[in-house]
Parts: structure tokens; C-alpha cells; sequence
């Protein structure tokens, strides 16, 4: 069965990002590019709407599917080129389309080798993409590894600050996790009797195909499953990141270029809560010796405490990317809480939890990304994101200071805002299994609320500071965002209000994901 | 000769006619394009006989062999004569430049014509089915190899000709002793004959091969080879030729002189030493041999500073790669459920590498004729000062590294799932410890090109010729990674004619 749908959605950016970087030529060359690259992220965009309403929430199950058996043709290697959505990546697939398209309406002003510039951000969507929707653990690899390229380039090279140390950090963590993770890859492969890569059992062609977890349901693995569990907690919790293996993340965010922090907190880190859903959760229900049960308090206990870490830490940031950098530390450690709601039994398992967790991603995705996008607008003004030096910007620019009001608000969960609708799933679904943790974490909100409104209060409202890092002259000519500006704002933004005033639009069809992930 | 051997030997033939003809234009013009667009123009005959044989266009010609059954054109040799021919015509794309230049262009004639005799001993080295065949077309190899490496007349040259040479005549002459023992022991010089001998002659127990001459045998017969694989221990030769033949002439040996020794080394074992306890004695030899040589190339690869040694050493890295599918044999394998995949794994990686190594070399070859600086310094700023041909090159290094998706990445793979699959899971270990060692001398290169500050900041572009051939080459690399089957459903019909397979 080959769809095609997906295979184009996913191709779609790469394609049109070599073939501009071969062909665009000539004096305009550099205009071009920028029109081509964000009409493949609008067509991409369209794609991926096309994929969410497309998906029949009645049939359920995995459909779109892209599947071609011999892709690698030989025995040895039963991995097959599968392509397909559910319920659990459908979200995930749009938020990519929307961040992604966001992105490059954003990179607008990039002077700097923009035909460069542009193929890897069109890469780097590519490769997202590919890791929301394959089926097969090889081709979510590849993809999951693609994507460090496209981002190494574009934090070393268009980066500000320390950008190669900060790239260099980044593709280390990522590398060692990534070596963990094709570890516990092959233990699976090799354990006799699994012998496929399929993550999902699925009916293509009216051939019945079992996926892993069936697979290992029940059996002794070639290494403990606990090992093979914690190989893939690591490379997931790198990405998300969580404490301890976070401190990779605020320097890349600090460095990258606006756009990149974007994506790079938009959908990047959403690719490791995506993996714990898919593979820690999916894959280790019914293992023999070891379940995820086994751990869920201890996960639960991991993220409060990085919450709370997260949390702190943001407060005492004076660098506005910063800040937003670490304060993803404690929301994603909201996704992992929401994760331990599979409780330490299958009958504890809190499913309102686990949709929490999966919603939570969606909408961290679109608030951060707001969050960068508005500090980079700031910063393309003002030069500098020193808190203490900024302040009073509100008359200056009303928008931008609207905006990211917006973000700060959906950020610490104002109701009707997408935050608000995440978190509280988060937390009355775990609170039932893990009161204590989930207590903790709630703090984790206060701090929030402390260090949003501590900022914006800081930057936009409060008066010019003593010793402003911005001279008067500077300041007196600044000026607002454009319409161009406010494209990409008001695409990241639609989501928040949509989601928070009406949150079925995407916690039906999470929901769907997870009751098929929980079987 | 019958009608019938013609047919078999049409691609063969034609290739020679055609560095006849070559040096024949050579002596009528002074112009080196014209010379080099007769010979690729030429390789034109050559890919259509190719062709035919695979496909049967006139008739079916490949069925049976040729010559009293010392010369096969089956599907295995024709595999890999499209990748020797592949080889040959991107090396000319990527020489006419390089021939039409003043120190060269007295020689281009015989430069082009001895790369297509080379090629013509290949050929025939990869179909040849019986020992002294593969003897003689070993040696036709060879010796315009030493010509072409020397061809320069530098004291650099003259070192890399005669250094080749020596070894060459070294490694020929043990190779010729380990096939006095096999013949000695079974009386026959055809692989099929001294497989069926070796299957009735009693075996001593406890004895690695089921006898001592023959494990002398094969021991040479490796050995011999070995220096054709650039494989340790017998490595010590590439990087000082690498060095000092020009820079085609390196590609060249590193990519077409590589498949056709590990398609004559396969035939060899499979067909004459195929029975399931010989292979399994001999896939723990090159199982070691793997082992060693990945370690030993990297890690000797680590402190290269000239561009043209450390792509030495990595060739010889890779090729320790290609040995852990030549260890992967189907008679090793965990239960009955699977095929064998060594043996895929070996094609798809010689091809993909093949294609990966040239696309490196010739975006080597199109900088350093502009630099005139070989030294990994040199390639610092490379992506500012010629950003297609830095592409280029940093995605070929990317595939050699094995970095997803490309090819580099995915021959890794399908070859280190067959050795786990063989029961050889310490040397799948061993071979992804590898890839990390060679990751840092790799990114090394690529942190120089992308990152470094040119001294130099003059932008250049290369010739269109060696361009078309490195951007050919690296979107082999390219597509290969993404479509894996696109290559391994042909290696399936290759191996079909392999016993035992």
C-alpha cells in the first residue's frame, strides 16, 4: 500500500531545499530563495492540515500508510521503508507543519548565506517530520540522527555568542544518546523471534504485520529489558531534556538564531516526548522481568525534581533566551510527569494523564515558539536581551509587548489559553497516581507565573532602567513590528486560543494515539 | 575461439580496442580533450556488450562459460564490470583536466590508454573461473598501475611506482604459491573442479581447513590479495602511493582496484572453498582480519595532516568494513530463518563506497589543482572560497563517516546486521567502535572546510568535466542511501548464480 501522502509531506521541504540550492541563480538569487523556501513550508503546512483532518477518528488505528517491504532487500535486515499516522503523531505532524512555516516566514531578515541557510532549515523540517511518521525503528533513526546536521549548521553558522562551542555541545549530547539508542535497537532486533523493526503491529494490504511491542510481549530479551528501557530513556531525556543531561540545551537555544530556537524548541524536543510515548511506553508494558510500571515512580519523582530545578533556574536568568531556554527544562518536565501516570500497575494507569502529557507537548510547542519568535523580534530591535538593561518597551512596541504577554500567559496556564488545558490534565490525571509528585510539580506553575510576569513586567512595562543598555536615541527610534513580522506570530498564536477555548480539536485524536499506544 | 567466446568476451575485447584506439588518437592530435572524449565517448561500446550479456538483447550469450570453462560472464562478474566501468568513466571525466595540463599533456595519450588496459585486466580478473586466468589477468592489473603511478617521472612518483611494483610482484608470487598448494592437493587449476575434489578428499580432524595445504593455500591466497584489498597487514604500500601517483590514479586504485580483488577474493571462497566447514574456517580468518584492519586504518588515520593520506588510511578502514560481509557467511548463521547477507552486503557496500570515494576524491582532485596544497590545512574556508565543490566533499565524508542517510550509513548497517546475524556479534561491535574512531578524523576535514578561516580567501570553481563526475558520484551516494534496494535487488541477482546461496 503506498498512500503517498506522507512520503510527499515529509520529502517535500528536502526536495525544494536542494533544488534551490542547485538552481536559484542569478542577481535576485537570494529573494527567490527566501519566496521558494516559505512557499514549500506553506505547501508543507497544507500537507500536514491535510493529514490531521484527513485522519478518520472513527476507524482509528494507523492510516495513511506509506509501506514498501523491500526496502532493503535482504533477509538479514527486516526493515521496510513504513510510513504512517495516528492519533498520537497526526498533532505532531501539523504542529511541524505550523512551526515549520513559522520558521521560515521568521528568517526573513537572515542576510547571511541564505541559500545555506534556508536548505538546512528546510532539512532540518524534513527530518522532524520523518520522525513523526515512521513506523520503522531504522527509518525513525535516520531520521532522529538526519536531523543533527541541518542543526549544527545552522546554530554554528548563523549562530551568535559561542555558537560552534554551543553547536558542538549539542551534537555531542545528541551523538552519545543516539549511540545508546542504536544499541538498544539492535538488542531488540536480535532477540530471537523479533526480528523486525516495526513499531506497531498494523494491517497493511489486508496482511496482518506485528510490531514490536506484540513481539516482545512476554519474552526475555537478549539484554534485560530494563537496560534496553533505560537506553532509550537516556537518548530521549537528552532531548527533552531533562535533569541531569539538560545543560546542552540553554546555550544552544542562546546561540541559535531565532528561527532555529523556534524549531528547536517547537518541535525538536517534542521528538524525545514523542519517543517516550511511542517506544518507553509502547514498548514495555507486557516485557517479561521488567515494565514501565517498574519505574513510573521513579519517573514521576524525575520529573518533579526537574520541574522545579527548571524552575528555579529560570528565575535567576537575566538573558530573556535564556530564561525561555531553561523555563522548557520544567514544561517538558510536565510531559514526563504526565508519561508517569502509567502508574506502577496497568490498572493505575491514568489515560487523562498521558493524553496531558502528549497534549502538553503540542502546546509547549506553539507557546515557546511565540516566546523566541517575540524575543527575536525584540532583539532585532533593541540588540541586546539583557533584562536589567531593557525596560519600558511597551510604548514603543505595543505588539510585540502584546505578543509576548500572549506567550508569558499561555506559558504559566492562564485559563482559556492552551497551557492551562495541558497542564490541568497533567496534573489531574497523575495526581490520582502520584499525589505527592504531582504536588510538587504544581510549584513548578507558581514559578512560572513568577518568572513570566517577573520578565515581561521587567522588559515592556516597567520604567527605563538607570543605566538602560540601550542609548535614548536608540530608543526613541525604535519601532513596532511589521505585517511581515506578524505572519509568523499570528500563525503561532491561532493555536494557542484555538486549543485553549476548544481543546478537543487535538485531545480526541491524542487520545486516540494513546488508547492504541496502551492497547 | 568459438562464436560463443567471442560474444562472452565482447566487453573485454572491446575495452582493449579502445585503449588501442585511444593511444591511436593520441598520436593524430595534440589535444587532450579530444583524447579523453574518444575514450569515455568509446566506453560507450564496452557498457552496451555489458548490457547485452546481462540482459540477453541478442540472443543469450551469457549462458555457459567461455574459453574450456576458464572465463564466466555471468551475473556476478557483469555487476561488477557496470561498477569498473562506472569507475572508468567518471576517473576520465575527472582526468581531462588533469591530462590536458603542461607536465602531463606529452603523456595523456598513454595515461588514458593504460587506465583502460587496467580496467580490461579487471574485467577479466573478476569473471576468470579458473587459477592461472586469474593469475594473468592479476598481473594485467597491475603493470600499467606501476606505469601510471610513476608516470610523473618525480622522485615522489618514482618512489609510489617502484614501491607498487616491488610489493605487487611480492604479493603475486605468494598468491602463486598459495595456488601451487591448492593445485598440488586437488589437480585442478578450476575453482568448480577443486571444490568437488576438496568434498571427497578425506579430512585430517582437528586441522583449521581439514588440511595443511590447504590452509597454506588459503592462507597465501589471502595474503596474495591482500595487497590488491589494501587490507592489514598488507596496507603498508597505500598511503605512500596515494601520496605520490597523482591524484586520478589514487581514486582509481582505491575504489576499481578494491572491488575487483573482493569479487575475485569471493569467487574464490564461495566457489572453491564453498562447502559450509571450509566457510566457516575461513570466516574466522577474515573475521580477524576485519577486525584488524578497521582498528589499525583508523586509528593510523587519526594523525594525518595531508588530505590525500588520511583518505589512505580510511580506504583501508573501509575495507576492513567490506571484510566483516566476507566474514558474514550464510553457513554461520542463527537459525534457518534467514538468508545469508553477508555476501549482499559486501556488493552494496563496494558499491556505495565506490560512489562515496569518488565523489571525496575527485572534489579532492578539482581543490588541490587549484590550491597546489594537499595538507588538511589547506581545505581551511574551503566552503567559503568554493561552496559546491565544499558540499561536495563534506557530503562525501559525511557518507564515509556513515552518518544517515547516506549510503556510507546504510551499507554499515545492512553489513553489520549480517555479522550479527552470522554469530558475529563482537565484530559488529567492534566495527560500530570504528565508526565512532573515525568520526573524529572525519569531522576533523569537515570542521577545516566549514569552519577554519581561509588564508587565501580567492574563490574558485572547478572544470565542468570532474564537477559532473563528483556530482554524479555523490548523488549515487545519495540516492543508494535512500533507496538501498535499488542496489541490493540487483546484488540479489548477482549472487544468485554463487552455489549455495
Amino acid at each position: 500500500m503506498f498512500d503517498g501522502i506522507l512520503t510527499v509531506t515529509v520529502f517535500l521541504p528536502a526536495a525544494v531545499a536542494i533544488l534551490v540550492a542547485l538552481f536559484a541563480r542569478g542577481k535576485n538569487a537570494d529573494q527567490q530563495i527566501r519566496w521558494i523556501a516559505i512557499g514549500a513550508t506553506i505547501a508543507t503546512f497544507v500537507l500536514t492540515v491535510m493529514v490531521f483532518v484527513g485522519y478518520d477518528q472513527d476507524a482509528a488505528g494507523v492510516q495513511m500508510i506509506d509501506y514498501f517491504e523491500r526496502w532493503i532487500p535482504v533477509d538479514a535486515l527486516k526493515s521496510s521503508y513504513l510510513l504512517g499516522v495516528d492519533g498520537l503523531s497526526a498533532p505532531l505532524v501539523l504542529l511541524t507543519g505550523i512551526l515549520g512555516m513559522a520558521a521560515a516566514l521568521g528568517s526573513w531578515r537572515i542576510k547571511k548565506r541564505v541559500r545555506e541557510y534556508f536548505l538546512w532549515l528546510l532539512l532540518l523540517e524534513t527530518a522532524v517530520l520523518g520522525v513523526f511518521v515512521s513506523l520503522d525503528l531504522l527509518l525513525f533513526f535516520i531520521f532522529f540522527e538526519f536531523e543533527l546536521i541541518p542543526m549544527f549548521m545552522l546554530i554554528a553558522i548563523w549562530g551568535s555568542g559561542r555558537p560552534r562551542y554551543s553547536a558542538m555541545k549539542f551534537v555531542l549530547f545528541t551523538l552519545a544518546g543516539g549511540a545508546l539508542m542504536l544499541i538498544a535497537i539492535l538488542a531488540l532486533y536480535v532477540t530471537p523471534d523479533v526480528n523486525t523493526l516495526t513499531m506497531v503491529s498494523l494491517t497493511v494490504d489486508g496482511k496482518y504485520i506485528p510490531g514490536i511491542p506484540e513481539l516482545i510481549a512476554g519474552k526475555d530479551l537478549i539484554i534485560p529489558a530494563s537496560l534496553i528501557f533505560g537506553f532509550f530513556f537516556i537518548a530521549f531525556a537528552v532531548k527533552l531534556p531533562l535533569w541531569p543531561v539538560h545543560s546542552w540545551l540553554p546555550d544552544a537555544h542562546t546561540d541559535a538564531p531565532t528561527a532555529v530556537s523556534v524549531m528547536l524548541a517547537g518541535v525538536l524536543l517534542k521528538m524525545a516526548g514523542y519517543g517516550l510515548l511511542r517506544i518507553n511506553l509502547g514498548f514495555f508494558q507486557e516485557t517479561n522481568g521488567f515494565t514501565i510500571h517498574d519505574v513510573a515512580g521513579y519517573m514521576a519523582a524525575l520529573a518533579a525534581f526537574s520541574v522545579i530545578y527548571g524552575g528555579i533556574i529560570t528565575v535567576r536568568q537575566t538573558d530573556m533566551k535564556r530564561l525561555i531556554a531553561y523555563s522548557s527544562v520544567s514544561h517538558m518536565g510536565f510531559v514526563l510527569l504526565g508519561v508517569a501516570a502509567v502508574g506502577s500497575s496497568a490498572a493505575h494507569t491514568s489515560a487523562a494523564g498521558l493524553n496531558g502529557a502528549a497534549l502538553q507537548m503540542f502546546t509547549h510547542g506553539t507557546i515557546t515558539g511565540l516566546a523566541f519568535l517575540m524575543v527575536g523580534l525584540s532583539y532585532d530591535r533593541t540588540h541586546t536581551r539583557h533584562i536589567p538593561h531593557l525596560g519600558g518597551l511597551w510604548k514603543k512596541m505595543p505588539l510585540i509587548a502584546i505578543f509576548f504577554l500572549i506567550a508569558g500567559f499561555g506559558s504559566l496556564g492562564l485559563p482559556a489559553l492552551s497551557g492551562f488545558v495541558a497542564e490541568i490534565m497533567v496534573f489531574l490525571g497523575t495526581f490520582s497516581v502520584w499525589p505527592w509528585a504531582t504536588s510538587v510539580a504544581a510549584f513548578g506553575v507558581v514559578l512560572a507565573a513568577g518568572y513570566t510576569l517577573w520578565m515581561v513586567q521587567r522588559v515592556f512595562f516597567g520604567a527605563r532602567p538607570a543605566t538602560p543598555g540601550i542609548s535614548d536615541e536608540v530608543y526613541d527610534n525604535l519601532i513596532d513590528a511589521n505585517w511581515v513580522d506578524m505572519i509568523p506570530v499570528v500563525a503561532l498564536a491561532a493555536p494557542i486560543f484555538i486549543v485553549g477555548i476548544w481543546p478537543s480539536v487535538v485531545t480526541d485524536m491524542f487520545d486516540i494515539g494513546i488508547q492504541a499506544v496502551l492497547r | 575461439m568459438t562464436v560463443q567466446d567471442f560474444w562472452v568476451l565482447s566487453p573485454e575485447i572491446a575495452m582493449a580496442l579502445l585503449a588501442l584506439l585511444v593511444i591511436s588518437v593520441d598520436l593524430v592530435t595534440r589535444s587532450m580533450a579530444k583524447v579523453a572524449a574518444v575514450a569515455f565517448i568509446g566506453l560507450v561500446a564496452p557498457v552496451i556488450l555489458t548490457l547485452n550479456l546481462w540482459f540477453g538483447w541478442f540472443g543469450d550469450p551469457a549462458t555457459g562459460a567461455a574459453l574450456f570453462g576458464t572465463f564466466e560472464a555471468d551475473k556476478f562478474s557483469l555487476f561488477f564490470k557496470f561498477l569498473l566501468l562506472t569507475v572508468v568513466a567518471g576517473t576520465i571525466l575527472a582526468s581531462a583536466k588533469y591530462i590536458a595540463s603542461d607536465r602531463m599533456k606529452d603523456y595523456g595519450g598513454e595515461f588514458v590508454s593504460l587506465i583502460l588496459l587496467s580496467v580490461t585486466g579487471m574485467m577479466i580478473l573478476v569473471s576468470a573461473t579458473e587459477l592461472i586466468t586469474i593469475y594473468v589477468a592479476l598481473e594485467l592489473t597491475a603493470l600499467p598501475v606501476v606505469a601510471l603511478a610513476a608516470i610523473h617521472r618525480s622522485k615522489q612518483g618514482v618512489e609510489a611506482g617502484t614501491k607498487f611494483f616491488v610489493l605487487s610482484a611480492i604479493s603475486s608470487v605468494i598468491l602463486l604459491y598459495g595456488f601451487a598448494y591448492i593445485y598440488g592437493y586437488t589437480g585442478s587449476t578450476h575453482l568448480d573442479v577443486i571444490m568437488m575434489r576438496l568434498a571427497v578428499i578425506p579430512t585430517e580432524s582437528g586441522v583449521p581447513f581439514g588440511s595443511y595445504a590447504v590452509l597454506l593455500s588459503v592462507i597465501f591466497i589471502v595474503a596474495g590479495f591482500g595487497f590488491k584489498m589494501a587490507i592489514v597487514p598488507w596496507h603498508m604500500w597505500v598511503p605512500d602511493v596515494y601520496q605520490g601517483a597523482p591524484t586520478p590514479v589514487a581514486a582509481f586504485l582505491s575504489v576499481a582496484s578494491k572491488s575487483a580483488a573482493f569479487a575475485v577474493v569471493m569467487r574464490i571462497m564461495y566457489v572453491a572453498f564453498g562447502n559450509d566447514a571450509l566457510m566457516q574456517d575461513w570466516s574466522g580468518l577474515f573475521a580477524i582480519l576485519a577486525a584488524v584492519t578497521m582498528t589499525v586504518g583508523n586509528t593510523l588515520a587519526l594523525s594525518q595532516s595531508n588530505i590525500k593520506r588520511l583518505l589512505g588510511y580510511s580506504t583501508i578502514a573501509q575495507a576492513g568494513y567490506i571484510l566483516v560481509g566476507l566474514a558474514s557467511v550464510p553457513a554461520n548463521q542463527v537459525g534457518a530463518t534467514f538468508a545469508g547477507a553477508g555476501p549482499h552486503g559486501v556488493l552494496y557496500y563496494l558499491a556505495g563506497y565506490a560512489f562515496t570515494n569518488l565523489a571525496v576524491f575527485f572534489a579532492v582532485i578539482a581543490i588541490t589543482s587549484r590550491t597546489n596544497d594537499d595538507s588538511i590545512e589547506g581545505l581551511n574556508g574551503l566552503l567559503k572560497r568554493s561552496p559546491l565543490l565544499a558540499g561536495l566533499l563534506v557530503f562525501g565524508l559525511l557518507s564515509l563517516l556513515g552518518m544517515p542517510p547516506t549510503v556510507g550509513f546504510m551499507a554499515k548497517v545492512v553489513i553489520f546486521g549480517s555479522a550479527i546475524n552470522a554469530n558475529l556479534t563482537w565484530l559488529a561491535v567492534i566495527g560500530v567502535v570504528n565508526t565512532v574512531i573515525a568520526a573524529y578524523y572525519y569531522l576533523q576535514v569537515i570542521r577545516a572546510i566549514v569552519f577554519e578561516d581561509a588564508v587565501d580567501e580567492s574563490k574558485f570553481s572547478a572544470d565542468k568535466p570532474i564537477l559532473a563526475a563528483a556530482g554524479v558520484a555523490a548523488i549515487g551516494a545519495g540516492v543508494f542511501g535512500l533507496a538501498p534496494f535499488l542496489l541490493l535487488e540487483f546484488a540479489e541477482q548477482a549472487l544468485s548464480i554463487i552455489p549455495g546461496l
